[in-house]
């Protein structure tokens, strides 16, 4: 969105560059893009999140052992023949559950944050644009999620309907949007008393205008770098429900894997470390990116 | 300033309607679920008489309009009671109230450890913006953030319970120990380590990191400068003048978040079978207990609500740049 609006601006900044040698002004885009390339830490956690993706996309088409059958002995170590990974209590492949369990995993988590986000933004600019009661209104009921202890809340959704993907993803989306919101209505409140903002609505701009097209846009920055941060707490959102025993017990995820092994940890690490050293990575390479994002986005911290 | 008991009964007004919320969320999610609570009772427990079935249909007075229901059911936590779990057979708040005070061990230890190592680290850090050790806060940060509570938890089990029997790997004191003696509370001392090193692993993260940040924020400001021309040594002007100002959103943040400390217990709890609140939620859920779960739920947001509103307060008495009651 932000392209429509400053492309003119370079195509008159490409001629006059022609004309008298100005400093050549670089897109905002592709100035963030340079700034995330330049940060090591950041590229380093795209490439581990591809790795991620890889083995949680594509992988599964080459390794098409079914992460519920009983392949070999209980509680084989890793490196047993067969099994690299070893197995769990039940003889359950865990390479096997590791490659299939990751799309559990992912698909909650993301669609977890997307839902933390929707509402969060909807709540957040509506509060933030509007103010006045509007904003009264919408932060009293973000005040009254915040107060709620989110894992607990969580976990009553979950228990009082079946749990199943959807249900799991609903109820961490619901408990994780108000960080976003408080945002977003911080970000709408000021960046509508800009003057870009103003001669927007003098020029008769519609609300609906102003929102999406005029703010929205100036306003993604930090609300990306918080969307990636959610879908991190959403991932580790979804391991410890799982781990608690609450995910659905027909879907293999990464925190399945570890909460059915949870009475077998002192017996064999393996079947709970591998699967947590999976999450971390995930969420590392998650948290990297949103750190990288904020660096490229963030002219404050541009001379570090 | 003369107004400022008036805000101090907003604010305390403003705490008693979220308190209300959450009692009126409770009732409608007790009605949301599918099914009534008591078929997911009389499930729970196999054979169950119809008789039982009336009296527990009467208890939740399920024949009257959903509005009666709802003034009964706030007159009733208005005078305490939380209801009756049909899986232990006790009242809810008798259950609350006896796994309370080790769940409350058990987060004011981790939190106070995590809150004071994390501000000392940070101090360090701000003081070398760029060097090895502000680094190292960075990446421990990080790594805080990224790994699930419960996943650490296990690990230190595994190293320190299981390759090094160095802790017990569950629960809180041996059963013979009686409570009262030295050997009893020495015990709960040594089940107490892995738990609270856990918990505090995560906060300390944060708390090295936003005091690294509030740290350098302050030391960056006018009155700091003037301190150092004033020729004040480095000790007294870091401190002195710097970190208490640094300590004000420290402690703040610190009561707001107390939410979600209570959710990294739950979880810590669960790995080290720790007798608190969060293993008795999770108990209640696995049995479907619904009573005891939403008065768990209740419970806990009335803890975290006065915890707000008690760091809301200090915080305009603390810091006189706040003006009460303004926007932020």
């Amino acid at each position: 969105m932000s392209e429509q609006h400053s492309s003119p601006n370079q195509a008159a900044s490409a001629a006059f560059e022609a004309e008298i040698q100005m400093p050549s002004i670089e897109h905002p885009l592709r100035e963030a893009a340079r700034m995330f390339a330049r940060n090591k830490a950041a590229v380093g956690g795209l490439i581990l999140l591809i790795g991620i993706l890889l083995l949680t996309l594509v992988v599964p088409f080459f390794y098409t052992v079914d992460p519920f059958d009983l392949v070999w002995a209980p509680l084989s170590p890793p490196g047993t023949e067969n099994v690299p990974f070893g197995t769990d209590y039940l003889g359950r492949d865990i390479l096997a559950g590791i490659v299939h369990g990751g799309r559990a995993t992912l698909a909650v988590g993301g669609a977890a944050a997307i839902l933390a986000v929707i509402i969060g933004l909807s709540v957040g600019s509506l509060a933030g644009y509007y103010g006045g009661w509007v904003d009264e209104v919408l932060m009293r009921i973000t005040e009254f999620f915040q107060v709620l202890p989110t894992l607990l809340f969580a976990m009553v959704i979950v228990a009082l309907f079946k749990p199943s993907v959807a249900t799991v993803a609903f109820a961490i989306g619901v408990v994780s949007w108000t960080a976003v919101a408080r945002l977003a209505r911080s970000e709408f409140l000021r960046i509508r008393s800009l003057d870009y903002v103003k001669s927007a609505r003098s020029i008769g701009s519609s609300n609906r205008r102003i929102i999406w097209l005029v703010i929205l846009p100036n306003a993604m920055p930090p609300l990306m770098v918080q969307a990636t941060l959610a879908v991190g707490g959403a991932i580790l959102f979804e391991a410890g429900l799982s781990f608690l025993g609450l995910a659905d017990p027909n879907v293999m995820s990464w925190g399945f894997m570890i909460g059915s092994s949870r009475d077998y940890l002192m017996d064999a690490w393996w079947t709970v470390t591998i699967p947590g050293i999976f999450i971390f990575l995930t969420v590392l390479a998650v948290s990297l990116i949103g750190d990288g994002l904020n660096d490229a986005t963030n002219p404050k911290l541009r001379e570090r | 300033m003369a107004n400022i008991s008036i805000i101090v009964v907003k604010r305390i007004l403003n705490a008693a309607a979220l308190i209300l919320a959450v009692v009126i969320l409770n009732f409608l999610l007790i009605h949301i679920a599918p099914g009534d609570i008591v078929d997911t009772i009389a499930g729970e427990m196999g054979g169950i008489s119809p008789e039982l079935i009336a009296e527990i249909r009467a208890d939740y007075g399920l024949d009257k309009p959903l509005y009666e229901q709802l003034g009964l059911y706030v007159l009733r936590i208005l005078q305490g009671d939380l209801g009756h779990s049909f899986f232990y057979d006790t009242p809810v708040v008798t259950l609350i109230w006896d796994a309370l005070p080790q769940t409350l061990l058990l987060v004011i230890t981790a939190l106070s450890l995590a809150l004071v190592i994390g501000t000392i680290f940070g101090v360090i850090a701000a003081r070398r913006p760029n060097g090895a050790f502000s680094h190292l806060i960075t990446v421990l940060a990080l790594v805080g953030f990224s790994a699930p509570v419960f996943w650490t938890g296990i690990m230190f089990l595994i190293a320190f319970a299981s390759f090094f029997p160095l802790f017990p790997p569950a629960g809180m004191a041996a059963p013979d120990l009686q409570p009262g003696s030295l050997d009893y509370y020495l015990d709960v001392l040594h089940h107490m380590v892995l738990p609270v090193l856990t918990l505090a692993l995560i906060y300390l993260a944060f708390y090295s990191r936003l005091s690294r940040a509030s740290m350098l924020d302050v030391l960056g400001s006018d009155y700091v400068r003037t301190a150092r021309a004033k020729g004040l040594s480095e000790r007294v002007v870091v401190y002195k003048h710097a970190l208490r100002n640094a300590l004000i959103p420290i402690v703040t943040i610190a009561g707001l978040q107390f939410a979600q400390v209570l959710s990294g217990a739950v979880l810590v709890e669960a790995v080290f079978t720790w007798p608190g609140l969060g293993t008795l939620a999770l108990e209640a859920i696995l049995r479907r207990d619904g009573p005891t779960i939403l008065g768990i739920l209740f419970f806990s947001s009335v803890v975290v609500v006065i915890f707000n509103l008690l760091t809301d307060l200090t915080y305009n008495l603390i810091d006189p740049r706040i003006r009460l009651g303004s926007k932020e």
